[in-house]
């Protein structure tokens, strides 16, 4: 746990230093495109209050966007680095030539590779009778760990709640008098060689990595207005290889997880059900696509084209229905992955149980229909904050990710690693090797 | 009938380029969008390479030699184009005697160009000249120097044990003269510092208009006081203080007695309040007679 300290400090420290610098680049690896944005801090951080609240999205400006196809990334995991990084590289030099300058840090977060939440609990008598700093930090690290295996890396680890003696719900205890602290902590692990990978393919880009994000979590974080975020709401980031899902109460991440399903299977389908290639099946999904079938679109005949040379073949068409038939089975089998995830997680006990379709591939018309059926009521459907600067091609739902980390690089939560270190569990070797160092050295 | 041969097929797609930067193509440009480095470009690189480049050049003494004398011609060709040029000199207001002198404190080799005339110069040289009041030197068009000139004006002479000489209205002596005679247009003044009281003397002369005939001069004594000397030996000595009034006093009793054409050897005003009259000795061995007489005629 203390290497992760260390190692979280570390980008922390580096987001510090970008933030110093004035910029800093935002990075979306996704399995369908890879987003690039360049923050400027400008330190305006009370612009003018008379527009409206601020909801955090004060204190940048985004001075350069640029996206590209993605490649080498599956499932929301890179797969070829190699391809990877050349399609990181492609999005990161456009985003710096349109922002005119040269970004050093970046900010990342990827969907995939199979996030998993625990939930934390610690507890601990205070040394005095108010609650200090110190306390706070030794409540934190008397949490007991689950043993979430060796292959696994904590991506976010947050307190949620922290509880004296009896009194539950505090958000900062500080100060306050009391017995025992008690806090819970949300812990979210991924596979290790999936963030191993990702901060290859940053450095192989010359860039030093300032933070990783899971995207759901930023999705959330950008796309769920606050009230949402404040009496609790899922939201559900609908990409191209994959679905995260995030719960959000109190202001805080309590879940997430995500389904290894996303737009790129619907397209899949496309293609293996009109023969047709994938680019072809991704254009007829994005022109043509839909969920409910109706009577009018019986009529509404689509040509596919083609370019084999055979007349009969290349002047095919098929009616729109049809195509709704298509996607609609894959969309349901998706909703129902998200719905068996939510139960899991015990979402239905939540006092507000708001879902918040985001991401991409929300874009097929009629989804919230479908989704009020298979999720529940409170569906609605979410477009990301409108951040400062954002070109207008960048504020669709596909962009929710992107724009909830640039809110992170500006106003980032609190994390585990944020609070210091109690006293006792420095290495008590460390003393005794500066002593050794300089009687080895003078 | 169709040709046989293969057709460029214009439905064949043309096989997009790779759109990723290469590493190095990346890293290139990431080097350009860097501030320090871009302005090193933009200044930095021009400035030292012309730096260096003209520091080669200039280091070979000859090269460094050649240049400068192509600077000089450059100059030399310049200042002496006609435009610029000054033939003549010409002098207005002074009379020829210091028109003379004007032309030997000013000696020009003309032709000359007006870059070479230190105007300035010329104008303290020439205004030095005593009797020359002020001068005002300019290159006039068609390549004329032209110094105007204002002579001193003489209103009165200055006799002292020196020599006689002439005096403007600021009390400047700023000629000798050979003798009286040559100006007997001019008042005469006498006397230690007769020269700065001169506004007050030219007042007196002035008001002893009806005496003008006889009289000789104004003389200065012991530096504070004037003494009008008229021939016959009369003087007429007056006080520190207002002396125009006392001698306003003295031509109304001249006018009403004759004074001064009696046997009078002084007036003396020095005291306002007490007119004092010095007789010749004939005249008060006259006056005793006189008394005599009218001493036995009463008895």
């Amino acid at each position: 746990m203390l290497e992760l300290y260390e190692s979280q400090r570390a980008m922390r420290a580096m987001r510090k230093a970008a933030m110093q610098r004035g910029v800093v680049a935002i990075l979306d690896v996704g399995s369908s495109k890879i987003a690039c944005l360049v923050l400027r801090f400008d330190g305006s951080d009370l612009a003018d209050e008379t527009a409206m609240p601020m909801a955090g999205q004060a204190g940048f400006r985004v001075i350069g966007a640029a996206t590209t196809r993605s490649r080498g990334v599956r499932f929301g995991e890179i797969e070829m680095m190699a391809e990877t990084e050349r399609a990181i590289r492609t999005a990161v030099q456009a985003a710096q030539k349109m922002a005119n300058i040269r970004v050093d840090h970046v900010i990342a977060c990827f969907s995939g590779a199979d996030p998993r939440s625990y939930g934390l609990v610690g507890e601990t008598g205070l040394e005095g009778h108010v609650v200090t700093e110190q306390d706070v930090s030794r409540v934190l690290s008397a949490c007991d760990v689950p043993d979430f295996g060796q292959d696994r890396e904590v991506l976010h680890a947050q307190p949620v709640n922290f509880a004296l003696d009896h009194r539950s719900g505090l958000a900062d205890p500080r100060g306050q008098m009391g017995q025992t602290l008690a806090t819970d902590m949300h812990l979210l692990t991924v596979d290790a060689s999936a963030v191993q990978n990702l901060s290859h393919c940053v450095r192989r880009c010359d860039l030093e990595l300032a933070g990783i994000y899971s995207s759901a979590y930023a999705a959330g974080y950008a796309a769920l207005v606050e009230d949402e975020q404040e009496l609790g709401a899922a939201c559900i980031d609908m990409g191209g290889g994959s679905t995260g899902l995030s719960i959000f109460i109190k202001k805080h991440m309590i879940y997430a997880d995500a389904v290894r399903l996303g737009g790129d299977h619907v397209t899949s389908d496309i293609s293996m059900g009109l023969q047709v290639p994938m680019g072809v099946a991704e254009r007829i999904k994005t022109f043509y696509g839909g969920v409910v079938a109706t009577g009018m679109d019986d009529r509404e005949m689509i040509d596919i084209g083609g370019d084999t040379g055979d007349w009969e073949h290349d002047r095919r068409s098929v009616s729109r229905t049809e195509l709704i038939g298509i996607m609609r089975p894959r969309v349901e089998e998706i909703f129902e992955e998200v719905r068996a995830k939510l139960d899991a997680a015990g979402f239905d006990h939540l006092p507000s149980q708001q879902i918040v379709l985001t991401g991409a591939a929300s874009q097929i018309p009629g989804l919230d229909g479908l989704a009020s059926r298979i999720l529940g009521q409170q569906v609605r459907l979410g477009r990301p904050l409108r951040v400062q600067g954002l070109p207008q091609a960048a504020t669709g739902p596909g962009f929710a990710s992107a724009v909830g980390l640039s809110l992170f690089a500006a106003h980032p939560q609190d994390e585990w690693w944020d609070f210091e270190l109690p006293v006792d569990t420095y290495p008590a070797r460390s003393l005794k090797r500066v002593v050794r160092w300089f009687r080895d050295n003078w | 009938m169709q040709p046989l041969s293969k057709q460029p097929t214009t439905a064949k797609r043309i096989q997009k380029s790779d759109p990723a930067p290469s590493r190095w193509a990346y890293r290139f440009e990431r080097l350009m969008l860097t501030p320090v480095f871009r302005k090193a470009m933009r200044i930095g690189l021009p400035f030292s390479v012309s730096l260096l480049l003209g520091l080669a050049y200039f280091a070979d003494e000859a090269r460094r030699e050649s240049f400068n004398m192509a600077l000089i011609d450059v100059r030399d060709d310049f200042q002496n184009r006609p435009e610029f040029m000054v033939n003549l000199m010409a002098v207005d207001g002074a009379s020829t005697a210091i028109a003379e002198e004007i032309r030997a404190v000013v000696p020009l080799d003309f032709p000359l160009s007006s870059f070479e005339l230190d105007l300035e110069d010329i104008r303290n040289n020439v205004a030095e000249l005593a009797a020359v009041k002020k001068a005002t030197v300019r290159i006039r068009t068609g390549g004329v120097l032209q110094i105007d000139v204002t002579e001193r004006q003489p209103i009165a002479i200055w006799r002292t044990y020196e020599g006689i000489e002439l005096v403007d209205n600021a009390g400047v002596a700023f000629r000798a003269l050979p003798s009286r005679m040559s100006r007997p247009d001019l008042p005469l003044i006498a006397g230690e510092g007769a020269a700065k009281h001169l506004p007050e003397a030219m007042q007196l002369i002035r008001t002893a208009t009806p005496l003008h005939k006889r009289m000789r001069g104004l003389a200065r004594m012991g530096e504070r006081r004037w003494d009008i000397v008229l021939d016959r030996g009369q003087r007429i000595m007056l006080p520190e203080k207002n002396p125009v009034q006392a001698l306003q006093r003295v031509m109304a009793l001249n006018s009403a007695r004759d004074l001064l054409k009696r046997d009078v050897a002084a007036v003396d005003m020095r005291l306002a309040k007490r007119v004092t009259i010095r007789l010749n000795e004939d005249a008060v061995k006259q006056r005793w007679k006189a008394r005599a007489t009218e001493a036995e005629i009463q008895e």
